[in-house]
């Protein structure tokens, strides 16, 4: 009998542990499958966040280094500079990179560097247990903001997407989510786009993925889903923000 | 009447903020100080404290936007741990330059790399040297004191100055255990209303904070630092005296337990004294006579009480649960410091324990006690600096 569905040899033979609905997994394995399809995997060289994706190293089977928070994009100029060969990936959180790591992930796109950006958007700091990030929507309850994001004292949420697409140095900008088939297919197919830009040394790329955090949220992974595409689209539309390539790519198919 | 309850260090010490009702508070998540500043935030959002809370975007923006809210003349606080006390270095010299008396709890937790989340003091060790007083606590009851204490400490007027106020992650500051806390009225006489000293935005006298002072008057001011150091002590126990009046609880610069008459004894930092002066007790009943001493004022650290109270014994063993690399433990070259003064010394030895959050065991101080039994009858020591409690 044929096998026509395995899991990815990018991912080692572990179950996940992330909490039930959580977009961190179906994440992971997309990168996962992608790293798989482009037959990189001895190249690669992913740098984990800290956040609730801290264990990537337990569950990716390829080199991890582990950067301390927010620092992802700095830690990846570094080695991408020391070696070019390699591919090279951030995975962060929003806290991560739109909290404590706002500076580094700016200037790393204003240089223009040659790396792929995996950046999950879920609202929330969920490893510390659901504390507002720059990210969280207006009203949002969180544990720091028990009545609600009050945009008055607390801000607005950031659009990361949109700020990084107004740089010249950033090649590649798209805002995508994991909430339904299509948008899994839609995310795989910009990780991968990202991926290939970094081969082709076409410079900086980001994919925004819009994810559940269902525990910290405090709904069921059911209904977060229903959140997620309700509430936070709204805020974070999904599209393409930049790209420099556009009708430049000599694949095939043209990704999204 | 006091209320007495059973609550988590993080807790206890987020009680003692909302009694304090400080003006501003900067406010970023952190493992294990998190529930701290959440239980605060919770406090803001139900409008039982009137403070300005903002949530901040890092420990770096948290300690700058504490600079710029006591610069401006407000009691402000906020809390941290780890990576995010590391993030804030160079904020520290400049709220302590800028004699800013900001209190910080920081609940003690290891530094990467490795990431772990775990106890060990790495984290207020690296602070040491940064011009904040700290004062450290074996328990919830401890840190909750310390942190009321606290406030009377930095905005005395003869120093204003930054303080720390540490406690144990999670073996304190997650586990339950029992307190007594002061009425609100009680603390709210105690810690008084706040007194803006040399603040911004008094239009008739304007003035600046940290202008730039090269090599004519950067030394003396660094004096002047110093200076106002030695006179921590006397306020520190001052203050405890009052607190006493209050509390009922009495704290000095550190805690003397069955020390008067001992031969032998630990030195050790919160909550690990706890569990030693358990097996300090047991050996005393096999008529072992063993003591502990548990630094509470750790900076300024008081050389000549700590000197005095130690110079009688044979044998003494100076527990860090910190690393200095390449050096003794941090705790340990403070003590050697003081008794290097004294003619007449004990035999010292430093143990490594608990780094990461590694268990310190009744048996460990059992072991370092058998240890310095044996240092004291033979007058010899092996080796100086050794880690206990590690997996073979
Ligand atoms: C310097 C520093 N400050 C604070 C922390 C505590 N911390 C750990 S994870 C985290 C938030 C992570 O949120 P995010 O990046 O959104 O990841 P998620 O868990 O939501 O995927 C924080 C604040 C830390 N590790 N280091
Ligand atoms: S806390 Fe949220 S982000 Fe973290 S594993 Fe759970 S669901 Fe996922
Ligand atoms: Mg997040």
């Amino acid at each position: 009998m044929k096998k026509i569905f395995k899991r990815p040899i990018s991912l080692k033979q572990v179950p996940f542990r992330f909490c039930p609905g959580c977009g961190h997994s179906l994440i992971h394995r997309l990168i996962a499958e992608c790293i798989d399809n482009l037959g990189i995997r001895e190249r690669v060289v992913g740098i984990a966040p800290v956040g609730c994706a801290v264990f990537a190293y337990d569950y990716f089977n390829f080199d991890i280094l582990e950067a301390p928070h927010g620092r992802p994009p700095a830690t990846a100029t570094g080695l991408k500079r020391a070696m070019p060969d390699r591919i090279i990936f951030t995975y962060q959180g929003d806290g991560d990179l739109a909290a404590i790591g706002t500076a580094e992930i700016i200037h790393a796109a204003n240089r223009g560097e040659n790396i792929s950006v995996f950046f999950v958007n879920n609202a929330t700091y969920g490893m510390t247990g659901g504390q507002m990030a720059p990210t969280t929507l207006p009203g949002q309850k969180t544990t720091t903001t028990p009545s609600g994001r009050n945009t008055k004292t607390a801000g607005f949420p950031l659009r990361v997407s949109e700020l990084l697409s107004t740089i010249e140095g950033a090649s590649y900008i798209v805002r995508t989510s994991v909430d339904s088939y299509k948008n899994l297919i839609n995310t795989k197919r910009a990780i991968e786009k990202s991926f290939r830009y970094q081969i082709e040394e076409r410079g900086f790329s980001l994919v925004e993925i819009l994810s559940p955090c269902p525990v910290d949220w405090g709904f069921t992974p059911k209904d977060s889903i229903i959140w997620l595409r309700k509430e936070m689209m709204s805020v974070y539309p999904l599209g393409t923000l930049k790209d420099k390539f556009k009708g430049k790519n000599k694949w095939k198919k043209e990704l999204l | 009447m006091a209320r007495i309850l059973a609550v988590s260090g993080n807790e206890a010490v987020a009680e003692a903020l909302r009694q304090v009702n400080p003006d501003v508070c900067a406010a970023y998540p952190i493992t294990p100080q998190t529930e701290l500043m959440q239980r605060f935030a919770s406090f803001v959002s139900d409008g039982i404290v009137d403070t300005e809370l903002i949530l901040v975007e890092s420990e770096h923006s948290a300690m700058s936007t504490c600079i710029g809210a006591s610069a401006g003349g407000g009691r402000v606080v906020t809390a941290t741990s780890s990576q995010g006390l590391a993030l804030m270095w160079e904020m520290l010299y400049i709220a302590s330059g800028l004699r800013l008396p900001i209190v910080m709890p920081v609940v003690n937790r290891s530094l990467s790399a490795p990431i772990n989340i775990h106890c060990d003091h790495s984290d207020a060790m690296g602070a040491r040297d940064s011009g904040w007083i700290q004062l450290w606590s074996e328990n919830a009851q401890e840190a909750y004191d310390n942190t009321l204490q606290a406030f009377r400490i930095a905005e005395h007027m003869d120093i204003r100055l930054p303080v720390i106020v540490c406690m144990d992650g999670f073996i304190i500051g997650h586990s339950i255990q029992r307190i007594e806390y002061l009425e609100d009225e009680e603390v709210k006489k105690f810690v008084g209303e706040f007194k803006p000293l040399n603040p911004l935005l008094d239009i008739d006298n304007p003035k600046s904070y940290g202008p730039l002072i090269l090599p004519d008057l950067y030394h003396e001011y660094k004096r002047a630092q110093h200076e106002v150091m030695t006179k921590v002590k006397d306020i520190v126990l001052d203050v405890a005296e009052e607190f006493e009046k209050i509390g009922g609880r009495r704290y000095g610069l550190f805690e003397a337990y069955r020390l008067d008459d001992a031969e032998t004894a630990l030195v050790i930092l919160n909550s690990a004294a706890g569990t030693s002066k358990d097996v300090i007790d047991e050996f005393r009943e096999r008529g072992i006579m063993a003591g502990l001493l548990k630094p509470r004022l750790f900076r300024p650290f008081p050389y000549e009480e700590v000197a005095n109270a130690l110079k009688h014994l044979k044998a003494i063993c100076v527990l860090d649960r910190a690393d200095s690399f390449g050096g003794y433990g941090p705790l340990f070259m403070e003590v050697s410091s003081a008794l290097y003064q004294v003619r007449e010394r004990p035999r010292m030895i430093n143990k490594i324990y608990g780094l990461g959050g590694r268990d310190y065991l009744p048996q460990h101080a059992e072991q370092v006690l058998s240890e310095l039994v044996e240092i004291a009858k033979t007058d010899k020591v092996e080796i100086i600096k050794e880690y206990i409690g590690v997996r073979e």
